[in-house]
């Protein structure tokens, strides 16, 4: 709150800063013109000597609050927890973030009273530091704003590249959202390492990479059953692989690939107009609520499917039910896919086939399909990198036995359920059970990676094969 | 200045035309992109047609084996007849009439696939061949009248796309001649080639002359000396001439004939 | 030549007009109408595929928007209710309402309706506050309201019972039949439109459950995600475009771009989880980390729909614009960027609409916390749309099914509205060069 009282005030500050250099730059405009108003002689218009003066006023201010808003509160609480004895220190970090949020619900009123006599304690010892803190962090602002400000005023000249400068500047925050980009993606990959290399310190990789045993449940007595805790994960890759990467695509290739061929070759251009949008509108539907689907009506339809065909341990969340509704939901993605591909063969090709006489099923099958099969192969293999990433429909719809199983009426489990299922509810920080998610989560990151670095190689070669 | 070609055809000398098209009309939607063409195209002859761009001669080409019916704004209106039958009749095979009327592109257009299996893939359709040692009999002599075979012999696996331009024209060619047409259509065959391609591309067109009806447009005036015993000149949609090569090049009836080969627009 | 080319002469002219001709051609053409129908038929599967799923969540869910009310005849007695009429009118004289017994209330008026007295759904008592904290003139006077009911009875005037299955396996008890059976001889209840759905939050109760704290909480998490990634994504297509010095940086950059856009979802909550919680400790389950979080997922999209758009645009307006003197930051924010806004909308509703039904990041920064309360800002506990029907999609009570295909309803419509518009938006201004 009171930084954001500070942000309001350095905005504010800087506006009068844009004004003022504004003004300069229009005296010195109309005295260089001396009545004729002529280009040349004034090298930038005033609005860029204003926003010269206000960005060089704004930048450090902003840098400074933007750095105290995310280190600030952790230095005061550093500070106050040092003060105490070392008796009374929280022993572990869970202890400590309990405590200070505590301290602060005391502090903003949240809560009426403390539980915690300590944190009862601390409160207006706190919320002093931290309005001290505040306040200095604001003045520190405010201060480099003012020096900023007045030398950049005090640099605008007739001859000053005003325009040139904050134009370089602009190109510079251009860059910097760039690299938001690579930011992310090493966020995440130095996330999901840091976690993974605590969880292998625990768990060997070994075990984790070719284990045919997964049962991350670590007991809370000794003489429980799987009371250790394994960590084979080959079931939970076998099973994203079976739901995502067979049962998906046995469903979404033969559907994706027909309409697609059906929409480019076949289609009158007015029902291709209607029925496009809609399978792209079938690309919208959450996958929620394709889970829904899946654990509310299909997955009962297969389990009696399978009771009709004499399985008597038929499972309720079987691998066909999630591998069916995934695959419908990949539909429209294969069939983009193939259309794209398709409508990239030259028509030569399409023409050069039906003028020897070839029906059109003739040249969509022996000529169509084999020239865009590079495009249509890239295009699957996105599709199963999407397929094996996807989340909910197997969060609601599959199972959590990880077991190794090839028939489709049972229930096998996915490195995303696996994931969902281990970081939610309670959660034990360090626990093997929790860090072995990240290292799934390196599995599945490295997995798609792959398949999509070599699926987008592929389409792009293909697509300039044609170019 | 203006014969009415309905009235009065401009008939082939020979006694049998092989093609015969009479008040042929074609419209892209609402546009008109023939205007009542009547010709007659012999077998023993190769046909050009002249004409500046845009002048429908391709348009036409495409008439002769119902290339236009893949053109979903495309309307004609008329008749064509092959061996007199009329090929817009609805009892006519648009399949069967592809493979009598075979075609070759502006672009060389192989299939990706092999040298061999771009040739076998007329027979294959048709069901002209009964065995392996039969098509092979009809890939060799498929690439041998297209002057290809001893070029490609020993690497007929490899894919028909990787040959330079002229090689992959004469492969279409090949690929055409393959399934034995009656006549081949052959449209700008070599305005995507260098000189010395199209010398070869022309050679073999005077050596199929006889065997097959080939039609062949063209902007290049001297190429259409060069091969053909007839030319028809189009302009604007119509056939304004049609007579021996010889006559339009030396001596045209129409002015506007005359004007386009003596290079005044074009 | 023609000596060489023996075979094909031998062979002669082939007879078209041979029955084995005629056949095979027969056959070709039906290969040819089956391929065509086969294509029809996997356009078909897809469409009835949707059909079905949008007809079950219709049935299923249309319901969810009703609830039925039982009607009861209220004495606002002062005394059962345990307030001093005369201070009432005084100072704080509505804290003493809000804050009067109208539990002991309920219990003392439910008695009317005899057999069926616990049918009345926990929270009933709090329409008793509302009508009475509205107009306290009512204190100590007699009026009819009308109250929700329990799940049960609420489905069983619903229809969506069977009566005729054996009683201990259609989910609903004998007792309960007979109360509901007596509630309609009675007269006593009624369905009607359920406002407490659109506007409430969550509960453990469905008759009470809503989905607007849901709403809210997607309201908060896109304003965030928004926020972030609009001005990132187009910005980035910007320098990407127009400024990018060919050579490794841009390379990195669109390399990361295009695999952050195919990297699963769930990754991103891993690293809202292991980066945002644990190392920034921003705030467990709130829509400020469930936006940024969704920011970063989205922004991919919206930097590769900007680029198309941006690269779309010929030179050629750019070579007039630099050719009367403009710099090249001028011509792309005067001329490129406005031509390219349509594409760029396009793009951004579609991340938005991504962003809108993501569920599996969220679930990994805890915005699966059971929120009963309508979040009053991005800090705090809040629940998503998509959230909300994966938890009561979980939940084993009936009565959730209906509210479950409700929410779905609910974020169909907006998720289609959106995605039309991107569609239409993509067809109007979809400008050849």
């Amino acid at each position: 709150m009171r930084l954001l009282i500070a942000l309001l005030l350095v905005l504010g500050l800087a506006g009068l800063a844009f004004l003022a250099g504004r003004a300069r730059g229009e005296r010195m405009a109309v005295a260089a013109a001396g009545g004729n108003s002529r280009l040349g002689t004034i090298h930038s218009r005033p609005v860029h000597h204003g926003a010269y003066v206000a960005l060089l006023a704004l930048a450090p201010a902003l840098i400074v609050l933007a750095g105290w808003s995310l280190i600030g509160d952790r230095f005061v609480e550093g500070q106050l927890i040092g003060t105490l004895a070392p008796a009374e220190q929280p022993a572990s970090r869970n202890d400590r973030q309990a405590l200070m949020n505590e301290v602060r619900g005391l502090v903003s009123g949240d809560l009426p009273t403390a539980f915690n006599p300590l944190a009862a304690r601390l409160a207006p010892a706190y919320a002093a530091a931290s309005a001290n803190a505040d306040l200095l962090a604001g003045a520190l602002a405010v201060a480099l704003l003012c020096a900023g400000g007045l030398w950049g005023y005090s640099r605008l000249r007739p001859d000053f590249r005003a325009r040139n400068r904050v134009e370089r500047l602009v190109r510079a925050v251009l860059l910097l959202t760039s690299v938001v980009a690579i930011l992310t993606t090493f966020g995440i990959v130095l996330s999901l390492i840091f976690e993974s290399i605590r969880f292998f310190r625990l768990v060997s990789p070994v075990e984790f990479l070719t284990g045919l045993q997964w049962s991350p449940q670590t007991a809370l007595r000794a003489d429980q059953v799987g009371a250790s805790g394994a960590f084979g994960a080959v079931p939970l890759f076998w099973g994203t692989i079976f739901i995502g990467a067979i049962i998906a695509m046995a469903v979404a290739i033969p559907l994706g690939l027909l309409s697609a061929i059906y929409l480019t070759q076949y289609a009158d251009p007015r029902l291709r107009r209607w029925l496009k949008p809609m399978l792209e509108l079938l690309a919208g539907v959450p996958t929620v609520v394709y889970g829904f689907f899946a654990a509310l009506t299909v997955a009962p339809l297969v389990r009696s499917l399978a009771v009709a065909l004499g399985m008597t341990d038929a499972s309720s969340d079987s691998a066909l039910a999630a591998g069916l509704v995934m695959g419908i939901m990949i539909v429209p993605f294969v069939s983009s896919m193939a259309d794209d591909a398709l409508t990239a063969v030259p028509s030569s090709m399409r023409d050069g086939s039906l003028a020897m006489g070839a029906t059109m099923s003739e040249t969509v099958k022996k000529v169509m399909v084999p020239a865009a099969l590079p495009g249509i192969v890239g295009g699957v293999l996105l599709a199963v990198s999407r397929a094996i990433g996807e989340t909910m429909i197997v969060v609601m719809a599959a199972g959590l036995a990880a077991n190794l199983t090839a028939n489709p009426f049972s229930s096998v489990t996915t490195v995303t359920t696996q994931i969902v299922a281990l970081l939610t509810g309670d959660q034990e920080f360090d626990s093997a059970k929790t860090l072995s998610a990240f290292a799934l989560g390196l599995v599945l990151f490295i997995m798609t990676l792959i398949l999509n670095i070599y699926a987008l190689a592929v389409v792009k070669r293909y697509r300039e094969a044609y170019e | 200045m203006n014969p009415n070609p309905a009235q009065n055809p401009a008939i082939g000398h020979n006694q049998q035309p092989k093609m015969t098209a009479r008040g042929v009309n074609v419209f892209y939607g609402q546009k008109q992109a023939i205007k009542n063409v009547s010709i007659d195209v012999s077998s023993d002859h190769v046909t050009a047609f002249i004409g500046p761009s845009g002048c429908g001669k391709s348009t036409f080409l495409r008439c002769l084996n119902r290339m236009n019916d893949t053109v979903d704004s495309a309307r004609v209106e008329g008749d064509i007849a092959l061996d007199g039958q009329d090929i817009y009749a609805p009892q006519m095979d648009v399949v069967q009439l592809r493979a009598r009327v075979g075609m070759v592109f502006q672009k060389p257009n192989p299939f990706p696939k092999s040298i061999y299996e771009n040739v076998a893939y007329g027979p294959r359709l048709h069901g002209l061949a009964r065995s392996k040692a039969e098509m092979d009999a009809i890939v060799e002599s498929a690439l041998r009248r297209a002057g290809l075979w001893d070029e490609v012999k020993d690497r007929l696996s490899e894919s028909g796309t990787a040959m330079s331009g002229g090689q992959q024209q004469r492969l279409c060619i090949a690929r055409a001649i393959a399934v034995d047409p009656e006549v081949i259509l052959m449209d700008e065959p070599c305005s995507a080639l260098d000189p010395i391609a199209t010398a070869r591309i022309e050679e073999l067109i005077d050596e199929l002359r006889g065997r097959y009806a080939i039609v062949i447009v063209t902007h290049n005036m001297q190429q259409a000396a060069r091969v053909s015993q007839k030319t028809a000149f189009f302009h604007l949609g119509s056939l304004v001439e049609y007579d021996d090569t010889s006559t339009i090049f030396t001596n045209p009836r129409e002015t506007r004939t005359k004007d386009y080969i003596t290079g005044r627009y074009g | 030549m023609t000596a060489l080319a023996a075979p094909l002469a031998e062979r002669g002219p082939t007879d078209w007009t041979s029955t084995e001709m005629t056949q095979r051609i027969a056959r070709r053409y039906r290969a040819e109408r089956n391929f065509r129908r086969l294509g029809l038929l996997a356009l078909l599967v897809a469409a009835s595929f949707l059909a079905f799923l949008l007809f079950t969540i219709v049935r299923d869910g249309w319901t969810g928007f009703q609830r039925s009310e039982a009607r009861l005849e209220v004495v606002f007695d002062p005394a059962v209710l345990g307030v001093d009429p005369a201070a009432v009118g005084r100072a704080g004289g509505d804290r003493l309402l809000a804050t009067a017994d109208y539990p002991a209330l309920l219990l003392a008026t439910a008695a009317q309706l005899g057999p069926a007295a616990d049918t009345l759904s926990d929270a009933a008592w709090l329409d008793l506050r509302e009508t009475l904290q509205a107009d306290p003139t009512l204190l100590g006077q007699r009026a009819t309201i009308w109250v929700p009911v329990r799940s049960s009875i609420d489905l069983l005037a619903k229809g969506k019972f069977d009566l005729s299955a054996p009683s201990d396996s259609r989910g609903v008890s004998d007792e309960e039949v007979a109360d509901w059976r007596w509630l309609e001889r009675e007269n006593r209840l009624r369905t009607g439109f359920n406002g407490a759905f659109i506007s409430g939050a969550d509960s453990t109760e469905p008759e009470l459950a809503g989905i607007g704290g849901a709403a809210l909480g997607s309201l908060f998490t896109l304003a965030i995600t928004i926020a972030i990634a609009f001005p990132l994504g187009v910005l980035s297509a910007v320098w990407l475009e127009e400024f990018a010095p060919r050579g490794w940086l841009a390379d990195v950059i669109e390399l990361s771009i295009n695999n952050l856009a195919a990297v699963p979802s769930i990754i991103f909550g891993l690293l809202g989880l292991a980066f945002f919680l644990n190392i920034a400790g921003l705030p467990r389950s709130s829509p400020l980390v469930g936006g940024i979080t969704l920011a970063l997922m989205i922004m991919p999209v919206i930097v590769i729909a900007a680029r198309v758009a941006i690269k779309s645009v010929p030179p050629s307006i750019r070579d007039a614009a630099l050719g009367i003197g403009a710099s090249p930051l001028q011509v792309v924010f005067h001329h490129v960027l406005p031509l390219a806004l349509p594409g760029i909308m396009t793009g951004t509703i579609i991340g938005i609409a991504r962003a809108l039904g993501e569920t599996a990041p969220l679930l990994l920064i805890g915005m699966r916390a059971f929120v009963t309360d309508v979040p009053q800002g991005v800090t705090q506990s809040a629940t998503v749309l998509p959230m909300q029907v994966f938890l009561w999609s979980d939940d084993v009570q009936r009565g959730f099914v209906e509210k479950t295909s409700a929410a779905i309803l609910i974020l169909l419509v907006i998720l289609i509205a959106m995605n039309s518009l991107a569609i239409y938006l993509r067809n109007r201004f979809e400008r050849r060069w």
